[in-house]
């Protein structure tokens, strides 16, 4: 399954915030629900998710079963020099995605 | 597969209905005035006594979600940030979840635009609230209310 | 004169095809389930970064282009937004080879099975609907041109009686809900007019993408009737009559409902 899909605002400027967005595939099963002979389906949610721009974080969420499956996020960074933004998030079983976007400075 | 149980039963006067309908389009995003924090535990621990302001911070939600599971949800925070009062964190409450602290949004460097968008669960028909915590201690609430229906028809796919 | 006239309209009724016979919903009147949606549920599927079912979308750009030895859907079929475009709009398509009306999704385990030589996947996975997806949306915005004539015909003459037939504990008929009741209330929502252009569709209830046939199995559910298990062939005689009945829609993929 694609894991994430990520989109950055094409034009950066220093000093200046962009968008960032990005949806990630993941069913942030609750544990509240039951299986069709009534087990219990144990709660796996995305509990960090973290951007780091050039290796510096600038935006974190921790997550729980109030976020919707499939999660959204659309945030503002502020733009400085060129290089790389790095997502990673975490789930309740330990696996740990990972994307990546270019960031160009005009 | 079972449908995740609403925690509680929600009936909906007619009158509510079309009241609410006609605010379809309009995120219901309660006054400034409104002091009366919807009760929630976890928030007034979190608060432990302090009062935030009601201004700056706001939070978009519709007014009547088409679906609970997905709630798309926009919360903004007008600047400027004074260097020493920067934004440190976001938290988000819900009234009637299993789980009130629904998620927090860090700023781990002060954030020059403070503008988010994400889609959340509500377990049915509340208040939502969000807290704006300062780097000096100030507090910045807003709140709104959402009504949640389910579906027309059971679906047991 | 008369008498001429007379058996000239005799003789077209007798060879009448499906489309000149009677729409319950005549084409001009055919409204996609979008515009019965809540304004949420269609940004989410205008906003091609927002809208989850991209996620399966681009799995099934994968999954074309995988499967060493030449056994990619890739290896025949070449770049899919070339080969595939139009192919969705005229899904179910009637099969010769194996005598059978196949959906999308039978047509991509058929292809695994018979020429690619490896196994069918489940209805429902995740991996078939993200090749269902994929192909789908080759013919986004393409209007449903499905083909209900020769050997298709008896299994869209199966699809719309059981369209218009009572079933379960409620005795209620899709035609009832969706032919006659479309834009009234069911409780909260506003009844559409259960067209299946959206399909395979990111669906808020299911917190995932699901199938045609799912939402048609969820509808019987609605209805305390008896679900046919998925691939049964009733589920795809409907998907025809569906098909037909919403022919010119222009197909929305990746659809989002709520």
């Amino acid at each position: 399954m694609a894991d994430s899909r990520v989109n950055v605002s094409p034009e950066i400027r220093r000093g200046e915030p962009f968008e960032v967005r990005i949806s990630i595939r993941h069913a942030m099963e609750t544990g509240y629900r039951t299986d069709t002979v009534g087990k219990s389906i144990p709660r796996n949610v995305i509990r960090t998710f973290a951007c780091r721009y050039n290796g510096e974080p600038v935006f974190a969420v921790r997550m729980s079963s109030g976020i919707a499956a499939n999660p959204y996020l659309r945030f503002f960074v502020t733009g400085r020099e060129s290089g790389t933004l790095d997502f990673e998030w975490i789930d309740d079983a330990g696996e740990r995605g990972v994307a990546q976007a270019a960031v160009k400075v005009v | 597969m079972s449908a995740e149980k609403p925690s509680r039963e929600l009936r909906i006067s007619r009158r509510r209905l079309l009241q609410s309908a006609a605010a379809l389009t309009v995120a219901r995003v309660l006054p400034a005035a409104a002091q009366n924090l919807p009760a929630i535990p976890a928030l007034a621990s979190f608060l432990a006594g302090r009062s935030p302001r009601w201004e700056r911070l706001k939070l978009e939600l519709p007014s009547l979600a088409d679906n609970g599971q997905s709630v798309p949800m926009r919360i903004t925070m007008a600047g400027p940030f004074a260097a020493n009062s920067t934004l440190q964190a976001i938290h988000l409450f819900s009234e009637v979840n299993p789980v009130p602290e629904m998620a927090v949004f860090e700023f781990p460097s002060p954030p020059a635009r403070v503008e988010i968008d994400s889609r959340i669960r509500l377990a049915g028909a509340q208040h939502v609230v969000a807290l704006a915590v300062m780097s000096d201690g100030a507090l910045y609430a807003a709140a709104a209310e959402v009504l949640v229906t389910i579906a027309g028809c059971l679906d047991q796919t | 004169m008369h008498r001429v006239l007379l058996a000239a309209v005799a003789g077209a009724w007798a060879i009448s095809p499906a489309h000149a016979q009677q729409r319950a919903l005549p084409l001009d009147a055919l409204r996609s389930g979008v515009e019965f949606a809540g304004a949420d549920v269609r940004s989410m599927q205008s906003d091609d970064v927002a809208n989850p079912g991209f996620l399966w979308i681009e799995r099934g750009e994968k999954l074309w282009r995988e499967g060493g030895d030449g056994k990619s859907c890739n290896a025949c079929h070449g770049d899919a937004r070339a080969s595939m475009r139009g192919v969705a709009a005229r899904y179910p398509a009637y099969d010769a080879s194996s005598a059978t009306m196949l959906d999308l999704e039978a047509r991509i385990n058929d292809c695994r099975v018979r020429r690619q030589g490896v196994s069918a996947l489940t209805r429902e996975s995740d991996e078939l609907l993200a090749l269902s997806a994929y192909v789908t949306h080759q013919s986004r915005g393409m209007p449903e041109a499905v083909n209900v004539e020769g050997a298709a015909r008896a299994a869209f003459e199966r699809g719309r009686a059981f369209y218009t037939a009572r079933h379960g504990q409620m005795n209620l008929s899709c035609a009832q809900c969706h032919d006659q009741n479309w834009g009234k209330r069911l409780y909260a929502e506003t009844l559409s007019q259960g067209h299946g252009n959206a399909f395979p569709a990111y669906k808020l209830e299911w917190q995932t993408m699901g199938s045609l046939q799912r939402r048609i199995r969820a509808c019987l559910s609605g209805i305390r009737a008896e679900m046919p298990p998925a691939g049964a062939p009733e589920l795809t005689d409907v998907e025809l009559y569906l098909a037909w009945r919403a022919q010119g829609l222009p197909i929305e993929a990746p659809g989002v409902r709520r």
